[in-house]
């Protein structure tokens, strides 16, 4: 056989007579003695040759064919295992060349070809069909082409090229990856191929070199590796190991036991994850009815609307920035801030003045616009529900390892929801609204007689809370479907926040949000969703007897009704 | 006669009285006797209508008389609406026997859909209709009972009272929700045959339901006015004007309001128990927090701490209701937010306050 670097001579030395002929060819114009000539200098190259078969063969003798064209020593092999994996790989009717279909074009299909790799132009649907293939086929095609990847230059493509063949190592795999180990330079890489080299190692005889190679399993978590080790402590029908070998068989069991461990611990991290997440938007969707709440005293059951219209606000962005996908979300946060908090001062100076001291009573005058931004919305979207996209940022997930995978779009909201938070908090400790927020909250008239003007507060009040109101509907609109029920649906969850944490308690609401979000969380695994949210209900019920006033209630005489 | 006597300084308690005797008598009359082609006939379907907003009145009154007299602004009324409800179609379910789809002598329709095997043991005795109305009345009492006992207790008030009485309804909701409760879950009861032996559909049954629920509004409105009159009912308005001071006083301000609260949601119970025969169908939605409030807004246009404005307001909310459903479907909500917002602020004492000659006297 002729060695591999003669070998790609010899093709490149074919690939220029090819050219030069498809050259003439186009030039000819399509005289038949032509097709002839290409046809004859081309089939005698291996890789052409190989080709010509795989288009003719029937898949169960195509196997055969892939695993020849994976030996030969080509660059154009891997593009063409890819189409074929990928159902890319197509051939002309009329001159039956294997030709790679690149995409969909207005005409049909716009193709390259194989062999040459240029550009042949664009050709209708039905002058080309595809080479079939079948999942044999196919999982054939992907380990070798994870073989053909372990020298790519891209360490990624290396780290997925071992992942893939560590699935099922054989001795001719182990060769491969034990050849590249030394010279390999990504620590990740390493680690991975040393993995797969383990999980060979421990079927083997050599009990030192099995029990270093259990060593070496125990420091993963992938499902593929604790298979591995339980097909160790396979037993037979009666009940005694498979395994005869004692230091193995402790090893293997001690490995297990160590990787449960650590499974179970990245559970309960990710059940936090969740946990935090969740309690993240409970606890958005709560402070500004904390505010509401606590500095005025006014039940605002329009909360979850405003929540709505924050995150209907969103969508009309997205809609009018089509061409701004990744960025609409920045511009999003302040228009729903504004738009809601306008909103709010707006019910503020229309209904709810009128109703300062009768808290039942803002209490119904709320429902009732809550009903009625409801309707209006119905009639401006339809009861349709929209969908928002996230943006390409905020979508895919932080990989930590193979058990626990963060979603990234979670992280995000965990994150913004202690940056509201924060500004929230500093309005209200550093700012001259903010002082004189809480001086009317503690005593109205003694803050009137101080020269404050309390009206103006209330207002503002007001506006802040329903602002924030609108930015949770921002967070919210990146979570579930936009929809004229979305504020509805969080509304008794929010007040339950509120009134867990104690009224007119900032740090109360988010370490009640964050608390009952961890507690469904935990709950959900075994009561499921529904009795989890009903127990966490009564729960509340429950505690409020114990603590009228909730986890930090306020004190002193601004607690007094 | 004592009902007179108690509604002697009584006047819309009077009006509403003469009303419902009116309805009572010739309501029969018009829909069983009156030929059909004649203009005072009355369809079944009005029957039916006029016998639900008569257990919605009901449902409001026992609303007024703990929001309006005592001050507890319960959301969760609804609760003990729906569980009065769902006692009496458990009832009715064990009626149908073995005319249901799947002709199980015992196990109702769904349970059969389900693959259960046996009864559950709450759905044991429902076959008995005594044992029935017992727990038309004993459940949600009870629940009422413990539910006030543990929150009056504690002094949990005002909103936080309406708040956790929203949170109570809304769990029942989701309990009921789940099939694996046994109540039919996502469909509830339904698919009713027969009470007592008489076709539930036939004109003659719906007419005696009817009938029932007109002396039942009546008993109730008098023991209502009964109990308010009372010393207790002056203690129970000493209480929602001052509650510390009435505890100062001496008086067990939690006993007071625990009773009434418990007399109420037996009230509202029994009118769920009405409602059910009447409309065909309990389902989880009865449990929703949205009726709950719609309730409350029915006292309020009407006027609360009246007792007869929360009847008519009943009755005009739900008329205006079925009327704008059936021809506007998309404007209901407007009006019904409008009338949240406009009672609460131009009408603290409701419609029946525009007529009340002393409604400048009580401010």
């Amino acid at each position: 056989m002729v060695n591999g670097k003669s070998q790609l001579l010899l093709n490149r030395a074919w690939l220029s007579v090819f050219l030069m002929l498809i050259g003439c060819l186009l030039t000819i114009a399509q005289a038949q003695s032509g097709t002839n000539t290409v046809e004859a200098v081309v089939s005698q190259d291996a890789f052409t040759e190989l080709i010509h078969q795989l288009r003719d063969a029937k898949l169960r003798k195509k196997p055969a064919l892939v695993k020849q064209l994976g030996e030969l020593q080509d660059t154009r092999v891997e593009a063409v295992l890819q189409a074929l994996l990928d159902g890319r790989l197509y051939y002309t009717k009329d001159d039956r060349r294997a030709v790679v279909f690149k995409e969909n074009s207005e005409k049909g299909y716009r193709i390259t070809d194989v062999v040459s790799g240029t550009l042949i132009g664009e050709i209708g649907k039905r002058q080309a069909k595809k080479i079939g293939v079948n999942n044999t086929l196919r999982r054939i095609l992907r380990s070798k082409l994870a073989e053909l990847k372990l020298d790519s230059d891209a360490s990624e493509e290396r780290l997925k090229a071992v992942k893939a063949l560590s699935q099922k190592m054989d001795a001719r795999l182990g060769h491969l990856l034990r050849d590249r180990l030394p010279g390999e330079e990504d620590d990740d890489v390493r680690a991975v191929m040393s993995l797969a080299i383990a999980i060979l190692d421990v079927r083997g005889q050599d009990t030192g070199l099995r029990l270093d190679a259990i060593e070496i399993l125990a420091t993963d978590l992938s499902s593929n590796i604790r298979n591995t080790l339980n097909d160790l402590l396979r037993t037979n029908a009666d009940g005694s190991f498979a395994e005869t070998d004692k230091a193995v068989l402790e090893a293997a069991t001690d490995a297990l036991k160590k990787i449960d461990r650590q499974v179970w611990l990245y559970g309960l991290v990710e059940t936090l994850f969740f946990g935090l997440s969740l309690g993240s938007v409970l606890a958005l969707s709560a402070i500004g009815l904390a505010i509401t709440f606590g500095v005025m005293g006014v039940i605002n059951m329009a909360h979850g609307e405003l929540m709505m219209v924050g995150a209907y606000t969103t969508y009309v962005i997205q809609q009018l920035m089509p061409n701004y996908q990744d960025s609409f979300i920045l511009v999003a946060i302040p228009a729903a801030f504004l738009v809601s908090a306008l909103l709010g001062i707006c019910i503020e100076r229309g209904v709810i003045r009128f109703l300062y001291g009768r808290p039942l009573e803002t209490l119904l005058a709320t429902f009732g616009i809550s009903l009625i931004l409801q309707q209006t919305v119905r009639s401006i979207f339809s009861p349709l529900n929209r969908s928002v996209s996230t943006p390409s940022w905020m979508s895919g997930s932080l990989e930590i390892n193979s058990v626990l995978s963060l979603t990234l779009n979670r992280l995000y909201i965990i994150a913004f929801a202690l940056i509201v938070f924060g500004l929230l908090l500093m309005v209200l400790k550093k700012t001259r609204l903010g002082l004189q927020v809480r001086a009317v909250s503690q005593n109205r008239s003694m803050a009137k007689a101080m020269g404050i003007r309390s009206e103006r507060v209330d207002a503002l009040t007001f506006g802040l809370g329903s602002g924030i109101a609108g930015v949770a509907g921002v967070a919210l609109s990146q979570l579930t479907n936009v929809g004229p029920n979305l504020g509805q649906s969080y509304i008794v969850d929010s007040f339950m926040v509120v009134v867990f944490g104690g009224v007119g308690n900032l740090w109360g609401t988010l370490i009640s949000g964050m608390s009952l979000g961890v507690a469904n969380k935990i709950l959900e695994p075994f009561a499921g969703a529904v009795l989890a949210k009903i127990l966490i209900l009564v729960a509340i019920i429950l505690f409020i007897q114990i603590r009228p006033r909730g986890l930090f209630p306020q004190k002193g005489r601004a607690a007094e009704d | 006669m004592f009902s007179m006597g108690l509604l002697k300084n009584d006047l819309g308690g009077r009006i509403i009285f003469y009303l419902l005797a009116a309805a009572a008598i010739l309501v029969p009359v018009c829909n069983l006797v009156v030929p059909e082609t004649s203009v005072f006939y009355l369809s079944s379907y009005t029957v039916t209508l006029v016998g639900k907003y008569l257990t919605y009145a009901l449902l409001a009154l026992a609303l007024d008389l703990v929001w309006g007299y005592c001050g507890i602004l319960s959301l969760g009324h609804g609760a003990f609406f729906a569980l009065g409800g769902y006692s009496m179609g458990m009832y009715l379910m064990r009626q149908i026997g073995e005319r249901g789809v799947y002709g199980h002598p015992i196990l109702p329709d769904f349970m059969v859909f389900l693959n259960w095997k046996e009864l559950p043991w709450y759905w044991y005795g429902f076959d008995q209709f005594w044992f029935a109305m017992l727990m038309v009345v004993l459940v949600p009492t009870l629940l009422a009972f413990v539910f006030g006992w543990l929150a009056f207790r504690s002094r949990v008030t005002g909103v936080y009272l309406a708040i956790i009485t929203q949170a109570l309804t809304y769990a029942l909701m989701l309990a009921f929700f789940l099939n694996e409760m046994g109540f039919g879950g996502n469909n509830g009861l339904t698919d009713f045959k027969d009470i007592l032996g008489f076709n539930i559909q036939s004109d003659a049954t719906r007419v005696v339901i009817f009938v029932l629920s007109c002396v039942a509004l009546a008993a109730a409105y008098l023991a209502c006015r009964y109990i308010v009159e009372s010393k207790l009912g002056r203690v129970v308005l000493a209480i929602r004007d001052a509650e510390d001071r009435t505890r100062f006083i001496g008086y067990r301000v939690e006993r007071f309001k625990l009773w009434i609260f418990v007399f109420s949601a037996a009230l509202a119970a029994i009118a769920g128990a009405l409602y059910v025969p009447q409309v065909g169908i309990i389902n989880p939605g009865e449990f929703a927090p949205l009726n709950s409030i719609e309730v409350v807004i029915w006292v309020a246009v009407g006027g609360r701490g009246t007792l007869y404005g929360a009847i008519a307001g009943a009755f005009l909310v739900n008329y205006s209701k079925t009327l704008l459903t059936g021809s506007l479907p998309e404007v209901w909500l407007f009006v019904l937010g409008s009338m949240f917002v406009l009672s609460t602020v131009f009408l603290p004492k409701g419609l029946v306050g525009l007529f009340s000659k002393d409604g400048k006297e009580d401010e």
